[in-house]
């Protein structure tokens, strides 16, 4: 799903525009799966498959494959909805330095939000 | 074709709070038993515009709303540009409570959402013979915090926008789109700071789990409902608070999250209707 980001969010006008002014790296584990996710002024400029060691990233969003399983359904139960009812109920883990996530929090939330459109047109 | 007006009305009462003159602002709709209706934090009274606009509601109860202030049309009290602005129990029981007494509204239903949820259990327990009764929309006698607050307001990230986001994912699944996205504008609208002031409140002086047990629901009947999809204040929050007070009657709302009454009114009413009957019911019996 990670590796769909490109696709999803580059021809996503309006969400490109929302994150114009985050360039950036960051990582998503999905259970043992990592995934370096480049950011360029919003859109998403590159997804590299890990392990890539001695690459930094600046804030590292992690869950077990369930929980994103769980996470990308098309309406998503409760307790599996949104990235911080994942983290309140231990499901997930975020780490580094969250300030880049903070400032463009509804960026990366409708981000990683992104693949539950694949599932609705499935 | 004549334009629709709706029946709510906006007014400004001047009061004291802690010793500071403040005006504040108010609408109301409707005639009959009054239902006073309490925001959540970093929002203000709009949130119950769809029940003003509910003959269902209005035909019995009159519904009043206001803004706390630093919240919504109601101004911050002179100096306020100085001072961090912390909500505190005291200073909200004081404001509701004079609210009430300005307008001589009889005994009111309160109806508060979220933070408003958690004061309506200490209004119970302090001035329960005072109301009619308490409605606590996702509401509990504790919260475990779930985020670093120092994030809602410092200067390299936006306030409104993080407010925002944050709270985002507390709206239900099933909200649709229009009052997701309206109920999520009444927190980007918020003032700077206010959201985490509201919040000093809601996270550091509102313990009341020691407190609930002290509520007498013959004198102020107590009703809970939460959506199942809160993760701030979440279903066995509320489960466990109504275990505590003796007559307290708690329901999950299924399919809402932390704003019922604004992010889904369609599906909110099936839950709050038979509630404000029951409660019309036990007013017009004997008491």
């Amino acid at each position: 799903m990670i590796d769909r980001l490109p696709g999803l969010v580059n021809g996503d006008e309006a969400l490109v525009r929302r994150g114009r002014f985050l360039t950036c790296d960051f990582l998503v584990e999905v259970g043992d799966v990592a995934y370096h996710v480049s950011v360029e002024q919003g859109r998403i400029a590159s997804v590299t498959l890990g392990p890539a060691l001695m690459r930094p990233w600046r804030f590292a969003i992690r869950a077990a494959e369930e929980a994103w399983r769980e996470f990308w359904q098309p309406v998503p139960r409760a307790g599996y909805h949104d990235l911080f009812a994942l983290t309140r109920f231990g499901r997930a883990r975020i780490e580094g330095d969250l300030q880049p996530l903070m400032a463009n929090l509804r960026y990366i939330k409708d981000v990683l939000a992104a693949p539950r459109r694949l599932a609705r047109s499935a | 074709m004549a334009a629709r007006i709706e029946p709510i009305a906006g007014r400004y009462v001047h009061l004291t709070f802690g010793g500071r003159p403040c005006r504040v602002y108010f609408e109301e709709a409707g005639s009959g038993i009054p239902l006073l209706c309490l925001h959540t934090a970093g929002s203000d009274g709009r949130q119950f515009r769809h029940l003003m606009n509910d003959p269902a509601v209005t035909d019995h109860f009159r519904v009043i709303a206001f803004d706390l202030p630093w919240h919504g049309k109601s101004t911050p009290p002179v100096g306020w540009q100085d001072e961090e602005y912390m909500l505190t129990t005291a200073a909200y029981v004081e404001a509701v409570m004079t609210f009430s007494r300005a307008l001589e509204l009889e005994r009111p239903v309160v109806m508060g959402c979220s933070m408003g949820g958690r004061i309506v259990l200490e209004l119970a327990a302090g001035h329960g013979r005072e109301l009619g009764a308490v409605i606590g929309l996702e509401a509990a006698d504790h919260q475990t915090p779930w985020y670093d607050t120092e994030w809602l307001h410092r200067p390299d990230v936006h306030g409104g926008e993080v407010c925002a986001a944050l709270v985002s994912g507390l709206v239900g699944a099933p909200a649709p789109d229009e009052h997701r996205w309206e109920t999520l504008w009444g927190y980007m609208q918020s003032g700077p700071g206010v959201f985490k002031g509201d919040l000093y409140f809601y996270r550091v002086d509102s313990d009341f789990r020691e407190r609930v047990a002290g509520i007498d629901t013959r004198d102020c009947p107590v009703h809970l409902l939460t959506g199942s999809y809160d993760f701030s204040c979440t279903p066995e929050d509320t489960l466990r608070t109504a275990g505590k007070i003796k007559g307290a009657e708690a329901q999950i709302m299924e399919g809402l999250g932390h704003f019922p009454m604004s992010e889904n009114p369609a599906r909110f009413r099936e839950y709050i209707l038979p509630v404000l009957d029951k409660l019309r019911a036990a007013r017009s019996g004997p008491r």
